[in-house]
């Protein structure tokens, strides 16, 4: 019962390197159509042919949200990764086409928060540009803090701190500065949403400071994409489909799946938001769950699986597919 | 325009009818001889022409009484029209969707001429020509949601998106099927569905929800509702039900082809793009049995679905009473002959 939004071909009209690790990429569609605007916090999944490999990997959007003339996204070079980040800053450059999906938005702002609390780590800034700019518009109330580990790799703070003067907080790593969470929360407004975007210590640490503190869980929000790891390799049976398939070590069951031709649904290929929730058959072995959509009662009972993030190691696995 | 559009009542001496080139297009929701509560949607494209599904929004020969309706039963009770204050800016995403769309699939209508903010909107059906700025509510006669419905056919609920459910939290509710929005503004899905039978225990509303939680921009999806209404009564709420419920007991089998109608919900859903909310538009169609049964294959159809449904159904939609008397009048019409599939006349 998925619904897939239409794909937008694009092309690639800007590259900019925005610090030593971080390349900003502007898409504008080939028909020479707006884009729709979209919601502060929704991200895109940008197609790749990397070699013969396709990779779909999810970047949020950063520019304006009622800039319909284009999307942009930021992103950072991950040379220990599957290589989608390589490739984007290796090969992507001013005229190349290529396909991205329709924004989705796991992260959006609370329309009914009084205030809205931004705690960014390094590349974690890149859904708060977007939401910034569209709370500015409307008039939001908001506070940013922005840690990064030094000043060159501290992504548009000079840009943000120009746009909203105090409203903006600069942590940096090398000076040994810290967010000082333990006073910051406690002294906000009632009504006062938090939001975390950035490594995966940062929200962990946010979460149960906020949690410490009696914040409500309704009140914090944090996104965290994460990236299809690299493991060994293995072999899954579709029993629908009638085809037995061998995941590589660079490459997530669910591109392994969609490799060998068959449709099967997705929205975030990060884990995150659920879509692609598969029924396990049959399992002799031990499933790497890696997401943070199945509880953990659902991950001990192997009966479910996340193919854009989970892995396998054993004698046979049999999905629902 | 005196062409186009009907001048006819759907109160009082209740003038409404539907023209033949109405009949053929109803959407008659049943594609087989049975009905079951399901999830039912598929995408909302661009369908058949001349059908309901040809455009995003239908505009048909009912639009400006609809509209003279709409304005009646809001000046008798403003609590019709209700938008929460964090809704705002859902509502200008779908006052955008309807200008945008009834222009582009309308032009002989609808113009609508946009220069960054300054947008020129004219309605020629309803004779309406407004310059406003986009996103400044001081520059329209009232909110922008209640300003776009107050000129499109069907009801509309806005749903905002937080802690993993939808929330009702906004819309323009005039011609419902029993239901109040007053009484459901702020509730949960699953809250504002409550009152439906068996549809729980099917789990139907858990799996929905999941489904349109991931509802994404640019994929609207749609289905059909159904009920029975005696007259061509669009108002049928809770709040009116001391003029119509009574309404029911009065049936006989003379009058029961000409006053029965089939209500009929073309219900769409899709993501608005700057408040991340979702948009579900109701909108419904009326028949009554007369018009219905001049197609062979629906009255058929008809006949078997009311007298296969499950009594709490039958119940819920509120026509249990009258069973017997719809079966009775549309038996006449049922000759046990087999009908093709979907629901297109044959």
């Amino acid at each position: 019962m998925s619904v897939g939004a239409p794909k937008i071909p694009v092309t690639v009209a800007e590259v900019v390197t925005v610090t030593p690790m971080v390349k900003r990429f502007r898409f504008v569609r080939r028909d020479g159509a707006p884009m729709l605007p979209f919601s502060g916090g929704a991200h895109v999944v940008v197609e790749m042919d990397d070699h013969g490999t396709r990779r779909m990997n999810p970047y949020s959007l950063m520019s304006a949200p009622d800039d319909t003339s284009g999307y942009e996204i930021s992103v950072r070079r991950d040379d220990a990764g599957r290589g989608g980040s390589f490739y984007l800053h290796t090969h992507v450059t001013p005229g190349t086409e290529m396909v991205i999906g329709s924004p989705v938005n796991l992260f959006p702002t609370n329309a009914r928060a009084r205030k809205h609390l931004l705690i960014a780590g390094g590349i974690g800034i890149t859904p708060f540009l977007a939401q910034m700019a569209a709370l500015q518009a409307q008039g939001g109330r908001f506070e940013l803090h922005y840690s990064a580990r030094s000043s060159d790799l501290a992504a548009y703070a000079d840009d943000l701190t120009a746009r909203y003067g105090d409203r903006v907080h600069r942590y940096l790593d090398d000076q040994k500065q810290q967010i000082d969470l333990a006073n910051l929360l406690p002294g906000q407004p009632l009504g006062t949403h938090l939001y975390v975007c950035g490594p995966k210590g940062m929200i962990s640490w946010v979460r149960s400071t906020a949690h410490a503190l009696g914040w409500p869980e309704t009140a914090v929000h944090s996104e965290e994409f994460l990236a299809p790891p690299i493991g060994a390799p293995f072999t899954v049976e579709l029993a629908t489909s009638g085809k037995t398939i061998a995941v590589g070590p660079a490459q997530s069951l669910l591109e392994a799946i969609e490799a060998a031709g068959v449709v099967a649904p997705y929205l975030c290929r990060g884990g995150a938001c659920g879509e692609c929730e598969t029924s396990v058959l049959a399992c002799d072995g031990q499933i790497a769950h890696n997401d943070h959509w199945l509880t953990d009662d659902q991950k001990a009972s192997q009966t479910r699986i996340m193919p854009c993030v989970s892995r396998f190691a054993g004698a046979s696995l049999v999905l629902d597919r | 325009m005196v062409l186009d559009f009907n001048d006819e009542t759907f109160r009082g001496d209740f003038t409404y009818r539907n023209s033949a080139k109405a009949i053929a297009r109803f959407p008659f929701p049943f594609p087989e001889d049975s009905y079951m509560y399901s999830v039912n949607m598929e995408p909302h494209v661009p369908g058949r022409p001349g059908s309901v599904f040809e455009h995003m929004f239908d505009v048909d020969e009912h639009y400006v009484s609809e509209m003279r309706d709409r304005a009646m039963v809001l000046a008798d009770d403003p609590l019709r029209c209700q938008s929460l204050p964090h809704m705002a800016l859902a509502g200008w995403d779908l006052l955008e969707l309807i200008m945008v769309s009834k222009a582009r699939d309308y032009p002989h209508w609808f113009t609508l001429t946009r220069d960054g903010n300054r947008w020129h909107w004219i309605n020629r059906p309803l004779q309406i020509e407004q310059k406003f700025t986009f996103l400044d509510e001081t520059t329209l006669p009232c909110g922008p949601m209640e300003y776009i419905t107050r000129q499109t056919q069907g009801d509309f609920t806005l749903q905002d998106q937080r802690d993993d459910n939808l929330w009702l939290e906004a819309g323009m509710v005039t011609t419902q099927a029993d239901w109040s929005l007053d009484f459901d503004i702020g509730m949960s899905f699953h809250e504002w569905h409550a009152p439906v039978p068996l549809a729980h225990e099917l789990r139907v509303f858990d799996r929905a929800l999941k489904f349109l939680l991931n509802l994404q921009l640019g994929a609207p999806v749609r289905r059909f509702n159904w009920t029975m209404t005696v007259d061509p009564l669009l108002d049928t709420s809770p709040e009116n039900y001391p003029t119509w419920g009574p309404t029911k007991t009065t049936m006989t089998e003379g009058t029961i082809g000409q006053r029965q109608h089939l209500r009929v919900e073309l219900q769409t859903l899709q993501r608005l793009p700057r408040s991340n909310a979702i948009v579900f538009p109701i909108r419904c169609y009326l028949i009554r049995f007369e018009e219905l049964v001049s197609v062979p294959k629906w009255a058929r159809r008809l006949h078997r679905v009311v007298r296969d449904i499950p009594d709490e159904i039958a119940a819920y939609k509120g026509f249990l009473r009258n069973k017997p008397l719809m079966l009775a009048y549309l038996s006449q019409f049922d000759d046990g002959a087999s009908t093709s599939p979907g629901f297109w006349p044959d």
